[in-house]
């Protein structure tokens, strides 16, 4: 394959060669203008939240210091954003909630992705009766109460999780402040991602079985490949499309069950926040000072939006024909 | 038509069944007991309460024994954690209002959802699309407990007949159902314009601008049926979910309905609440997609076959 290409006149390579799906959907992509600004406004919260929060916290400025005399005071030099009801920067409490909010709605997507290709490729590339069967178990556990299987998944999950970060400060001689705010997030992380795998399953299953009916896999089925070979060298590299966009959707699903739970007391604990505790917490202080509640909020949003519309433009870019809803 | 019914109902009985079967097993490996957190509780006390609860028999016992006194007795159980109230009564106090605010907020979602999403589909690609899909998408991005205090503020703190929070008036229900109804509606309006893009690109439709039928017609009368197919899939359970009560907008509103057993059921291992939830809420989504696939059958003939 590579040797022929190199055998092009030099003239013809770039007249020739054909464009890609990934070139071609980049081209749909760039015309969007709000999946663009989507893209772009994903870019800098994610920069940052992660890259100019630990900067600012890093030459004094600190999310979790209190001053008293010195709440709901307005912006200052020393306070952008001013301070919330306990005195502390608001600024820097927005950006570390954020981090915790996009931290676990980013990990819990990994692992739904995960989970959600093996057992839908599994199921779709399998079909038949046992296909059937595994897709009947995701559709019941779909119909549980969504709030049931997230606590019964966190509160299974935290026992497990204590276990080894006592293990990781006690033989291993971790940070125990690190190590203990990190584990507060697992079981969250795996209770969000317990739920969300279902509807990942049931899309990868579905691209997947339709991909096993095509005439590649059963060319490379007579060719005596291995059942593991086909799945994810032939089938797997065909279902990135639907993947990606699935997955660019569930990180704001997943920010909103992150920000709902721990809105409900359910979620994230102290000293870690959240967006979502932020509001929370705002949300009380909504007459003496809108602030508190507006920036979290106003933020929480945006990212929705902007993780939202980036989706459904690459949607619409990597899969013409399924962008219509 | 009535084997399609039946079908239904025995597969919702499988469903229910093996919901409350998860739940049951799923919910004693949790770590704690439903007594720890009574404070001054003797181990001879935490026995006696066992014993009454029936919590010191064996599991398969107690399994057996749930499903003897619900199918039998129509007994729920005694709540655990509510001292004295009994399951079947926190759930028949709970659920009309929670009823009532989820019909009010559905009957707003589908009056603004459907619209909307008819209206993009016809300027497909022009600004009243684009205007209608940005509308949907705050509908889902701002979020009830971002929308609720905000109402709270700018509605029911300057007009004297709403109430801030309660629900003790008539007017109570106002606010939380409009606060409820968008995030529905913003995804009834992208499902009714993908159907009705998908129905729009049909050939009859063009055979029936051929002829000469006005818009208006072959709107309502070809091609909005067929259109709202996707929408009446999502309503289905959406309708379950939704009359079961939201226990964040519940919160917000501080408003007596189902959606706050959910959680308290679950915080305080109420073992018979979150049951009888279950058993509640898993019949319902029964009936909500029993009358989905009804719908359906009426309106797409193509599966009165299948």
């Amino acid at each position: 394959m590579s040797s022929s290409v190199k055998a092009l006149p030099a003239g013809l390579k770039d007249a020739e060669k054909g464009s890609s799906l990934w070139a071609d959907a980049y081209v749909r992509l760039k015309k969007n203008k709000l999946a663009m600004l989507g893209g772009i406004i994903v870019i800098s919260i994610l920069i940052t939240c992660f890259v100019i929060a630990p900067i600012l916290s890093w030459i004094g400025f600190d999310g979790n210091e209190q001053d008293l005399a010195n709440k709901f005071s307005g912006p200052s030099t020393k306070n952008l954003l001013g301070t919330d009801q306990l005195g502390r920067d608001l600024l820097m409490r927005v950006l570390q909630g954020g981090q915790i909010s996009l931290l676990v709605a980013i990990m819990a997507t990994m692992l739904t992705v995960t989970i959600g290709v093996i057992y839908g490729g599994i199921a779709g590339y399998v079909g038949g009766r046992i296909g059937n069967a595994m897709m009947r178990i995701v559709d019941g556990l779909l119909a549980m109460p969504f709030l049931i299987i997230v606590i019964l998944f966190r509160e299974v999950i935290s026992g497990q999780v204590d276990e080894i970060a006592r293990f990781l400060i006690d033989d291993w001689g971790w940070n125990d402040n690190d190590v203990l705010r990190f584990a507060n997030l697992i079981p969250l992380t795996f209770a969000i991602a317990g739920f969300g795998w279902l509807s990942m399953g049931r899309i990868v299953r579905s691209s997947a079985a339709s991909l096993a009916q095509q005439e590649f896999v059963e060319a490379a089925r007579s060719l005596g490949l291995s059942h593991r070979r086909i799945l994810f060298r032939h089938i797997l590299p065909n279902m990135l499309g639907p993947i990606i966009i699935y997955a660019t959707l569930t990180i704001p699903s997943f920010i909103l069950y992150e920000a709902t739970l721990s809105y409900i007391g359910l979620g994230i604990e102290p000293p870690n926040s959240s967006w979502g505790k932020l509001i929370q917490e705002g949300a009380n202080y909504l007459e003496t000072n809108i602030t508190v509640l507006a920036v979290p909020a106003v933020l929480f949003s945006l990212t929705l939006f902007a993780f939202n519309f980036l989706g459904d433009g690459l949607r619409d870019a990597l899969d013409p024909k399924a962008s219509k809803d | 038509m009535l084997r399609i019914i039946l079908s239904r109902l025995l597969q919702t009985l499988v469903v229910v069944f093996l919901l409350v079967t998860f739940t049951f097993f799923a919910i004693r490996m949790m770590p704690g007991n439903p007594f720890a957190d009574v404070k001054a509780l003797t181990e001879e006390n935490k026995a006696a309460m066992e014993r009454l609860y029936g919590l010191d028999k064996p599991l398969h016992i107690q399994y057996a024994n749930y499903w003897k006194n619900v199918l039998l007795e129509g007994d729920f159980g005694d709540s655990f954690s509510m001292k004295g109230r009994k399951v079947s009564t926190l759930i028949s106090e709970s659920f009309p209002i929670s009823l009532k605010l989820g019909l009010f907020s559905l009957i707003l979602a589908m009056s603004l959802g459907i619209p909307l999403g008819i209206i993009a589909a016809l300027f497909h690609n022009k600004w009243q699309d684009y205007t209608a899909m940005i509308i949907a998408m705050a509908g889902i991005c701002i979020v009830t407990f971002v929308l609720g205090p905000i109402f709270q503020l700018s509605f029911a703190k300057p007009l004297s007949w709403l109430n801030v929070a309660g629900w003790s008036r008539p007017s109570d229900v106002i606010l939380p159902a409009i606060t409820l109804c968008f995030g529905v509606a913003a995804y009834l309006a992208r499902l009714t314009r993908g159907g009705m893009l998908d129905v729009l690109s049909q050939d009859y439709i063009r055979s029936a601008k051929a002829k000469g039928v006005s818009q208006l017609n072959i709107i309502t009368k070809h091609a909005l049926r067929p259109a709202l197919v996707p929408a009446v899939t999502f309503l289905g359970p959406a309708f379950a979910a939704i009359i079961t009560g939201s226990f964040v907008v519940e919160s917000i509103f501080l408003i007596p309905g189902m959606g706050q057993y959910f959680v308290l059921g679950i915080q305080n291992q109420d073992y018979t609440l979150v049951l009888g939830l279950v058993l509640f809420y898993g019949i319902l989504m029964g009936i909500a997609n029993l009358m989905s696939d009804l719908a359906l059958i009426f309106m797409d003939p193509k599966l009165r076959n299948s």
